[in-house]
């Protein structure tokens, strides 16, 4: 798959957003006034900033409205109402926390429900996709609410419990990996299956359809980024997990947080773009190319 | 609405036969044009005079080479265009409604002014059926020229999708699969009519006919070849003489 940076961008900063409202929402001893608006600003910058990179893709985002009709159906309208709600619960929540300094508990476990729901709904996007196997399992859910919960504590100042989660996602993150080196070929697909030719021999692309690549090519064939993805794979480890508990173990203080926040961030993008560049769409047996 | 229909009333699709498609593109280009000029947002091209031209379409014809030891290798040209799944992935996952599936006869379809181009149908298709136009941003896709095959202005013989009228082999064939008399019916049945990516459980509408069994020869050889004189291998005659003379002389250019 095509690595856009808009949904990059979104599903790692949106993801750390919600996983931080989820931990403010559960807290039973929130941050209050300057503080709590110091927090949440940080939490709410990074949910709506994420969800606004992503309408960046988006052919006619001035339609963007209309997403919010189908959630009988579609991931993508669920993520769209989980989101506002979640945003909306929450903002009740934090502005009862930063103005009047009162603790509304309830209103804060439905926010952080819903933030961790958007959450869910996310991974689904890609989850449900039976044409790419390496998104199309529960893990990928389970992936994605890891790394929200992780990312969140490291951002809420939860020193110890983000040392713990940022091994669980580590973990995690290997499994994922190593499930989905075999999808592909576990769920069977290939180029026989394809054009319902297997019966006859095997099959070989000779000639496109065109003489150059199309939408379908650069959308869904990305065979040039994967030459360095086990690198990739160990740069993103070190940055996301390795880097930030080394960080946290030597020091408790705002520069090393600080550091090691973002080289978790810049590990998460790194996983977010071997996410898409690594995933092999159907479309691709087509061409000859996954 | 993105729920599918449980059933429809027609199911309409097309018939490609395998073993008759010639691999000409003639569906690709009338195809190209009809859906240019008319149903929704034109098939736009980028750059389509330089390097690297592109152009959303509807149908494309991929060519295969099928190889199976012992025999010879045979070309299958390979038309593909949307497959109107009864069970269509790419409708459940729009998140606007703009992209359904008709109760009466089973086309799927986008509304263009509800698409936002997020293009989350085209990922949940496997077969590539769908093609975010690059310059209107909104998702095209066959319509099974739902503009044609009602079309009480065209005459009756060509109230069939575009790729159908023109394919000159015969290759297309158009009707309805729920009708167990109709043509596409018969002929996916006869030849053994298969679905692409079964394992899928996409259900498509539309079937491929299978390239049919090649015959063989069971001779050594031609039976003409003992009829066909040698070839010469020295050329001979004044034209020979002439070519044997001039090499004496020097001045060639050196061959390969």
């Amino acid at each position: 798959m095509h690595p856009a940076p808009s949904v990059i961008i979104f599903t790692t900063l949106s993801g750390i957003g919600f996983g931080m409202l989820a931990w403010l929402g559960i807290d039973a001893t929130p941050p209050q006034g300057w503080v709590a608006f110091a927090f949440f600003f940080i939490a709410y910058a990074l949910a709506v900033g994420g969800l606004i990179s992503s309408t960046f893709h988006l052919g006619h985002p001035e339609r963007a409205l209309k997403a919010f009709t189908q959630w009988r159906t579609s991931w993508l309208s669920r993520e769209g109402v989980c989101a506002v709600a979640g945003l909306c619960v929450i903002g009740l929540y934090a502005a009862a926390l930063i103005f009047l300094g009162t603790h509304l508990p309830i209103l804060g476990w439905i926010g952080a429900a819903l933030s961790l729901l958007t959450v869910f709904t996310t991974s689904m996007i890609y989850g449900q996709l039976a044409t790419i196997p390496r998104w199309n399992t529960p893990l990928t859910s389970v992936l994605y609410l890891a790394y929200a919960l992780t990312g969140g504590a490291l951002l809420t100042g939860r020193v110890s419990i983000a040392i713990t989660l940022l091994l669980v996602t580590t973990a995690v993150q290997i499994m994922w990996w190593l499930r989905g080196d075999k999808a592909f070929a576990d769920r069977g697909s290939s180029l026989e299956t394809a054009t319902g030719l297997g019966n006859l021999g095997t099959v070989r692309s000779v000639a496109h359809p065109h003489t150059s690549p199309n939408y379908l090519m650069k959308e869904f064939i990305h065979v040039v980024g994967r030459k360095h993805a086990q690198k990739l794979r160990i740069i993103s480890l070190i940055l996301m997990a390795g880097l930030p508990i080394l960080l946290l173990s030597i020091h408790v203080g705002h520069i090393f947080a600080l550091l090691a926040v973002l080289s978790h961030v810049a590990g998460v993008a790194t996983s977010r773009w071997l996410f898409f560049a690594e995933a092999e769409h159907t479309v691709g047996l087509y061409y000859g190319m996954r | 609405m993105t729920t599918l229909p449980q059933s429809t009333e027609k199911k309409l699709g097309l018939v490609i036969d395998l073993d008759t498609c010639v691999g000409c593109h003639a569906c690709v280009i009338s195809c190209k044009g009809w859906n240019t000029e008319n149903y929704g947002a034109p098939l736009s091209d980028q750059n389509p005079y330089g390097d690297e031209p592109m152009g959303t379409f509807l149908n494309r014809v991929h060519s295969y080479e099928v190889t199976s030891p012992g025999e010879t290798a045979k070309t299958v040209h390979f038309p593909k265009s949307c497959l109107h799944c009864e069970n269509a992935p790419c409708v459940t996952v729009c998140p606007t409604g703009a992209s359904y599936k008709r109760q009466e006869d089973g086309i799927v379809l986008v509304n263009e002014k509800d698409c936002i181009g997020c293009g989350l149908c085209a990922w949940a298709c496997p077969y590539g059926a769908r093609e975010l136009d690059q310059a209107e941003g909104v998702m095209k896709k066959c319509t099974l020229c739902v503009d044609r095959i009602y079309n009480e202005n065209l005459p009756e013989v060509d109230r069939t999708p575009a790729c159908v009228r023109t394919c000159p082999a015969g290759a297309r064939h158009f009707g309805d699969f729920a009708d167990p008399e109709s043509n596409v019916s018969k002929l996916t049945a006869e030849r053994g009519g298969m679905d692409l990516m079964p394992e899928l459980n996409t259900a498509p509408v539309n079937k491929y006919l299978p390239p049919r069994p090649k015959d063989t020869w069971d001779f050594e050889e031609s039976v003409l070849a003992p009829f066909l004189a040698p070839v010469a291998e020295e050329t001979t005659g004044f034209l020979g003489w002439l070519d044997k003379q001039l090499s004496k002389l020097p001045g060639d250019k050196e061959t390969n």
